[in-house]
C-alpha cells in the first residue's frame, strides 16, 4: 500500500459524489479522491437530457448534462481533487478502499473519511416477475434512455411502458419525439408515482393513455416482443379475469422502481434500513461506521437532483470535518415513523451536532389531501407543517429548528401525517 | 374555468384559470404559475430537448435543447430540423446547433461539452 493517505475518498462520480467532493474540498479537505466506474463523471445526469433540473439549487431550469457540467467544472477548479475514471471499487475495509482498473491494477487506498455515493439501479423484469415469453425488446426505461440519448440506438417502434415513475414518463415523450408510437403507460397502483408535471408534459401533451390500476399479465413473442396483454387489477392488485387488453408492440419499457446500490455498504457491515434499502444515517449523513458517510440515491431514492445536491453537500462537509479530526458525538435521538410515514432520513439525530436546524426527508404511504405533518417527542408536539397534497411519489422535506429540537425531552422524535382538523 | 397542473417546477401546483375573467389564475404558488396558466390557454409553449449525431466525441450523440420555449404546434417541425445534423467534436455547452427554429428566433444549442 502506498504511504499516501487521502483526507476524503468519494465513491461514485454522479451528482451526489460531485457535490460531496466539492464541498469536502471547500471545507478544508486537502486531498480528495473521486472514484467513478464509468468513463466520465456525471452519472445518470448524462443521459437525462430533458430540462427541469436545478430550479431549487441554481434557480434556473437546466438539462441533466448542464447540471452535471457545472459541478464537473467546479471540481476541475479544485486543484487537489483527484479523479479516477473506469475504476471499480470492490470493497471497503475500515478506512481502506480496495479498487481496480486496467491502468493501475488492484489498489488499496487509505482515507481519513469515506463518502458512499454509489447511487441506485433499476428494478428489472425479474424483480417483479412478469409472466410470459422472454423475447428481445424488453428494457428497463433507464437502459433504453442510455441507448437512445447517448449511444445512438433507437430501441423500438411500438412501445408499451410498465410503471409510471418519472423515468418511464420521460421515456414515453422521448420515444414519441424520436418517431416511435407509445401505445400505453400502464400503472399497477391507482395513482402515478411520477411527478404531476411529467404526466402533463410527457403523456397528455402527446395523447399517450395512462392506465391506472392495470398491469402487464403476459408478454408474447418468439424472437422479439409481438404483443403484451394488459389487465385491470382489483384493490388487492390482483388481475381481474376478463379485463384483458392486447397491444401489438415490439418493445416493453419497465419503470418499476429503483434500488439503492449497497453491496459495498453491506459488505462493510454498515447498518441498513430495510425501509429505504440504504444505510441508516445521522443528521450529518454519517453511517453506523464512524468516518463513513453516505448521500444521494444510495441512501434513499430522490425525486429531485437538487435535494441530492443539498444532502451531499452536508455529507461532504461532515466528511471533511471528520478527516480533520472533529468527530461528531453526543446523545442519539431516534427518528420514528408515525402514522402514514413510510421512512425518514436521517434515522438518527445527535442534537449537539445540529447547527440551525435538522432537515428530515420522508415519504407518505399513500395519496392524501389537506394534511398536517406533526413532529412529536415524548408525547409533546414540537412543530407542525400543513400540506395541501401528499403522494408517495413526492418526497417531503421538513426542517425542525434547533431551538425546538432542544425542547424535546424524549429519546426519540416521531414524524406523522394526520388530517387537518 | 380550466383546471391545469403547473409544469414550471416539480411542485406541480393545481391551477384554475378563469377564461371569462381575463385568464385570472388561482392556486399558483409563485408568479411563474400565473404566466404559465395564461400562456397554456392562449399560446402553449415547451422547451424541447433531443440529441444530434456527433463524430469524435466520447459518445455518439450530443444532447441539445431549445434555448427558449417554442410553440407546441412547432414541435414536430423543430424535431425534423435535427435529423440531418452531424457535428464534429469538440463542441461546447451553449454552442448553437440549429439557429432560428422555424422563424421563432429560438435556437437549438448544445447542452454539454463533448
Amino acid at each position: 500500500m502506498s504511504s499516501m493517505v487521502y483526507d476524503v475518498i468519494v465513491i461514485g462520480g454522479g451528482p451526489a459524489g460531485l457535490a460531496a467532493a466539492c464541498e469536502a474540498y471547500d471545507n478544508g479537505a486537502q486531498k480528495v479522491l473521486v472514484i467513478e466506474r464509468d468513463k466520465e463523471l456525471g452519472g445518470i445526469l448524462n443521459q437525462c437530457i430533458h430540462n427541469g433540473f436545478g430550479l431549487h439549487y441554481f434557480k434556473e431550469e437546466l438539462t441533466g448534462p448542464e447540471y452535471a457540467g457545472r459541478f464537473i467544472r467546479l471540481l476541475r477548479e479544485s486543484a487537489s481533487v483527484e479523479v479516477k475514471l473506469d475504476t471499480m471499487v470492490l470493497e471497503i475495509r475500515e478506512r481502506v478502499v480496495h479498487c481496480v482498473n486496467s491502468r493501475e491494477g488492484y489498489q488499496m487506498l487509505e482515507a481519513r473519511s469515506i463518502v458512499l455515493a454509489m447511487g441506485c439501479r433499476e428494478r428489472t423484469r425479474g424483480a417483479i416477475a412478469i409472466p410470459g415469453d422472454r423475447p428481445a425488446g424488453i428494457f428497463t426505461a433507464g437502459a433504453a434512455q442510455r441507448y437512445v440519448n447517448m449511444e445512438g440506438y433507437m430501441v423500438g417502434k411500438r412501445v408499451v411502458i410498465l410503471g409510471s415513475g418519472d423515468i418511464g414518463l420521460i421515456m414515453a415523450r422521448r420515444m414519441t419525439l424520436e418517431g416511435a408510437k407509445v401505445l400505453a403507460c400502464v400503472e399497477l397502483m391507482p395513482y402515478s408515482n411520477g411527478l404531476n408535471r411529467n404526466i402533463v408534459q410527457c403523456l397528455q401533451d402527446y395523447n399517450i393513455p395512462l392506465y391506472l390500476s392495470h398491469t402487464i399479465t403476459d408478454i408474447i413473442g418468439r424472437e422479439r416482443v409481438e404483443k403484451v396483454v394488459v389487465s385491470k387489477v382489483d384493490e388487492n392488485r390482483r388481475p381481474i379475469p376478463g379485463s384483458e387488453m392486447v397491444f401489438d408492440c415490439d418493445t416493453v419499457l419497465l419503470s418499476v422502481g429503483l434500488i439503492p446500490e449497497n453491496e459495498l455498504t453491506r459488505s462493510a457491515s454498515i447498518e441498513i434500513d430495510r425501509r429505504t434499502n440504504g444505510p441508516v444515517v445521522y443528521e450529518n449523513m454519517e453511517t453506523s461506521a464512524p468516518g463513513v458517510f453516505a448521500c444521494g440515491n444510495v441512501v434513499h431514492v430522490h425525486d429531485l437532483v437538487d435535494f441530492v445536491t443539498a444532502e451531499s453537500k452536508r455529507a461532504g462537509a461532515a466528511a471533511a470535518r471528520s478527516a480533520l479530526g472533529h468527530e461528531a458525538s453526543g446523545a442519539v435521538m431516534e427518528v420514528r415513523n408515525g402514522s402514514r410515514v413510510n421512512y425518514t432520513v436521517p434515522q438518527k439525530i445527535r442534537r449537539e451536532n445540529v447547527d440551525k436546524g435538522v432537515e428530515i426527508f420522508f415519504r407518505a404511504n399513500n395519496v392524501y389531501r389537506d394534511t398536517v405533518i406533526k413532529v412529536e417527542s415524548g408525547g409533546q408536539l414540537l412543530c407542525q407543517f400543513k400540506r395541501e397534497h401528499m403522494a408517495p411519489g413526492e418526497m417531503e422535506k421538513i426542517t425542525v429548528p434547533k431551538i425546538l429540537l432542544d425542547k424535546a425531552d424524549g429519546q426519540c422524535l416521531t414524524v406523522s401525517v394526520e388530517d387537518q382538523a | 374555468m380550466t383546471n391545469l397542473i403547473c409544469i414550471v417546477c416539480p411542485k406541480g401546483c393545481h391551477l384554475s384559470v378563469d377564461e371569462a375573467n381575463g385568464y385570472a389564475v388561482t392556486g399558483n404558488g409563485c408568479p411563474r404559475g400565473v404566466a404559465y396558466g395564461q400562456k397554456e390557454l392562449t399560446n402553449p409553449t415547451r422547451v424541447i430537448t433531443s440529441t444530434v449525431k456527433i463524430r469524435g466525441g466520447i459518445h455518439r450523440r450530443l444532447p441539445v435543447k431549445t434555448n427558449s420555449d417554442i410553440p407546441k404546434a412547432l414541435i414536430p417541425q423543430a424535431m425534423a430540423l435535427l435529423d440531418g445534423v452531424e457535428l464534429e467534436s469538440p463542441v461546447h455547452v451553449g454552442d448553437v446547433v440549429v439557429a432560428d427554429i422555424c422563424g421563432t428566433g429560438v435556437s437549438f444549442v448544445a447542452s454539454r461539452d463533448m
